[in-house]
């Protein structure tokens, strides 16, 4: 038995689990919220699924040593490209979609290209695609449209596909990440791929050095999260039947909180996608089932800053535990110091 | 043993990066079966050579002869499929990796078809586990252990293992035993003489002189990019060495610069320090 909740502790996914099993206790006991309504409600899935979507890969990237925030202006520069593609030039919605699918591939790309041609660390060259997006996107919008904002509608198999409210509530959006995530949950943990990134983010020359093409990798991962997010801001322009060049940027610090409290290692080298899924979970439940709790919603920001605390010293003990794990010892054998 | 072919060979190789020069004139073999203890400090050029037989840099002049045969390595892993294998001082540099996920990393091992191709944890874990064991590490027998978590001697040891594991004719152990303890450097060596045992070709660098003499057969001195000193086995008697490191000017010389290697060589370097974070405390 001890066995057993030890091999669970030892994932990487089992402080992400604790702390969603914290949070929801607290809200439930100390606010007051009916855990079924809770758990029924659709706030907090669709948050957790627009989120999730870019938290993965940014996990991912994770995993493999690298951190890119450039989804923060990707998300408005997929919904803005989609819009104005479909709602102001009227093009085709599918026009609209490959465009924006488009930018945020061309992104990925000069991302990973500048982190791999140059030693600037992948933060400040997504940091510097971050901001330059944002004022593409703005200058774009105002020169083409002269607005800010672009209006679109979209047929209805595009309204099925990716701006559908399932039972009228539950955005299909949440499908698409459900999916998304058993997907990159395989490729990590059960291909050769997987193993290349947990290489990557333990020591790139050591992985370069055993065969891996880790430039390869590294802009293929660039590119997929620059995709994700502009696909996040193709369902948000067709669910919402309309786009602003603003927002997003809460995205950046919520996919890197949700990936840490998922219990990724930051420098890399150790995480898990089930982990990455969880803590986007505790994290939109942190801050969108705070309504159904007596708590004041400006709580919400405290609770969600201890947690990540609470749950980043639990991956690290976890961790350590996971380390120095030692099955079927032989008793009377004395333990050797780990590292003399 | 005179009689055998040396695997590999440096015939009056030079090295300069500009204007400097690193590496002056030096020639040096290894047979099968035979272990080269090459003493000297960082900057006594022998980071450089180690990179030169590696394949990572090129001679400037001389020439690298494979079996008799004149090579000329195109990088690090064209050395590497020819067989020669480099094992840093802390082996297994992904400590958050379990031991069958390492031993393979880059060469996994995979079952299923198309997409669905899915690496094989229990082979892989069952490979490297018995390619340790094999080599006398009894207490590794668990593949899903993370590397991190083994001893230094035993990263040492699993990092050997492959090596040999993937077909290294010649290895080159850089300060295998430098972190380790008393106990763990004995493990070491142990599996250097294991190593030596197989027939292959060992270049063992070190600046711990009683590990040199523990399992070498050939020594070189390497001061200031030049062989200093060049003796076989048998040839100086331990005290000789000894009366020579303490006596001779350019050994004096040596342990001054031995002294400043120990002093730089304590700390990891800095990406392997991240890594090692869990050794600290």
């Amino acid at each position: 038995m001890m066995d057993a909740i030890k091999s669970v502790l030892r994932r990487p996914e089992a402080g992400s689990v604790l702390s969603l099993i914290g949070v929801v206790l607290f809200f439930v006991l100390f606010g007051g919220a009916n855990l079924v309504t809770l758990v029924g409600a659709a706030s907090w899935v669709n948050f957790a699924a627009n989120l999730g979507i870019v938290a993965i890969p940014v996990g991912l990237l994770m995993i493999a040593g690298e951190l890119d925030i450039s989804i923060g202006a990707l998300i408005p520069a997929g919904s803005m490209t989609t819009a104005i593609l479909t709602g102001y030039y009227g093009l085709p919605i599918a026009v609209g979609i490959a465009g924006a699918l488009a930018v945020g591939a061309a992104v990925g790309l000069v991302n990973g290209l500048l982190t791999i041609r140059t030693s600037v660390p992948s933060l400040i060259v997504t940091l510097a695609t971050l901001v330059a997006m944002q004022g593409v996107v703005l200058s774009a919008s105002v020169l083409l449209t002269g607005n800010a904002s672009v209006a679109l509608t979209a047929p209805d198999w595009a309204k099925f596909l990716f701006g559908q409210l399932i039972g009228g509530s539950h955005q299909v959006i949440i499908v698409w990440w459900v999916v998304f995530a058993a997907i990159m949950g395989f490729v990590l943990h059960k291909t050769r791929y997987g193993n290349w990134l947990f290489a990557m983010g333990g020591d790139k020359v050591s992985a370069r050095n055993a065969g891996i093409p880790t430039e390869r990798m590294t802009i293929a991962l660039f590119v997929l999260s620059a995709v994700s997010a502009t696909f996040v801001g193709i369902c948000q322009a067709i669910l919402f039947n309309s786009a602003q060049v603003s927002g997003g940027m809460n995205f950046i610090f919520n996919a890197i909180v949700s990936v840490v409290v998922g219990g990724v290692l930051l420098t890399g080298g150790f995480g898990s996608v089930v982990g990455i899924f969880v803590g986007t979970i505790t994290f939109a439940i942190v801050s969108q089932g705070i309504y159904f709790t007596q708590i004041d919603r400006n709580w919400s920001n405290l609770i969600i800053g201890v947690m990540l605390l609470l749950a980043v010293l639990m991956n690290q003990s976890f961790r350590d535990l996971a380390l120095y794990f030692r099955p079927r010892r032989k008793q009377g054998l004395p333990r050797e110091p780990a590292n003399p | 043993m005179n009689d055998k072919p040396a695997i590999l060979e440096l015939r009056n190789v030079n090295k300069s990066f500009g204007p400097i020069d690193v590496l002056h004139d030096i020639s040096l073999r290894v047979r099968a079966g035979e272990v080269l203890c090459l003493l000297g400090d960082n900057g006594a050029g022998k980071s450089t050579l180690i990179k030169t037989l590696a394949g990572v840099h090129k001679p400037t002049s001389g020439q690298i002869l494979m079996d008799g045969h004149p090579v000329t390595f195109t990088g690090p892993s064209d050395a590497q499929g020819r067989g020669i294998a480099t094992v840093h001082q802390f082996g297994g540099t992904f400590p958050l990796m379990s031991i069958g996920r390492s031993f393979f990393v880059g060469v996994e091992p995979t079952k299923g078809w198309g997409p669905f191709k899915i690496y094989d944890r229990k082979r892989a874990n069952e490979i490297a586990v018995k390619a340790v064991r094999d080599f006398g590490i009894t207490r590794i027998d668990d593949g899903d252990r993370l590397v991190g978590g083994l001893s230094g001697g035993e990263r040492q040891s699993l990092a050997i293992a492959r090596a040999v594991y993937f077909g290294a004719r010649v290895l080159i152990l850089d300060e295998p035993t430098a972190a380790l303890g008393v106990k763990q450097a004995s493990h070491v060596l142990r599996i250097v003489n294991e190593a030596k045992k197989r027939g292959l070709a060992v270049i063992f660098i070190t600046h711990q002189v009683m590990h040199a003499m523990a399992v070498g057969d050939h020594f070189a001195v390497l001061i200031r990019g030049a062989i200093a000193a060049d003796f076989r086995r048998g040839e100086k008697s331990r005290e000789e060495i000894t009366d020579l490191m303490a006596g001779g000017e350019t050994m004096a010389d040596l342990e001054a610069q031995v002294e400043g290697y120990l002093e730089t060589h304590e700390g990891h370097p800095p990406s392997l320090q991240v890594l090692e974070g869990p050794t600290a405390h």
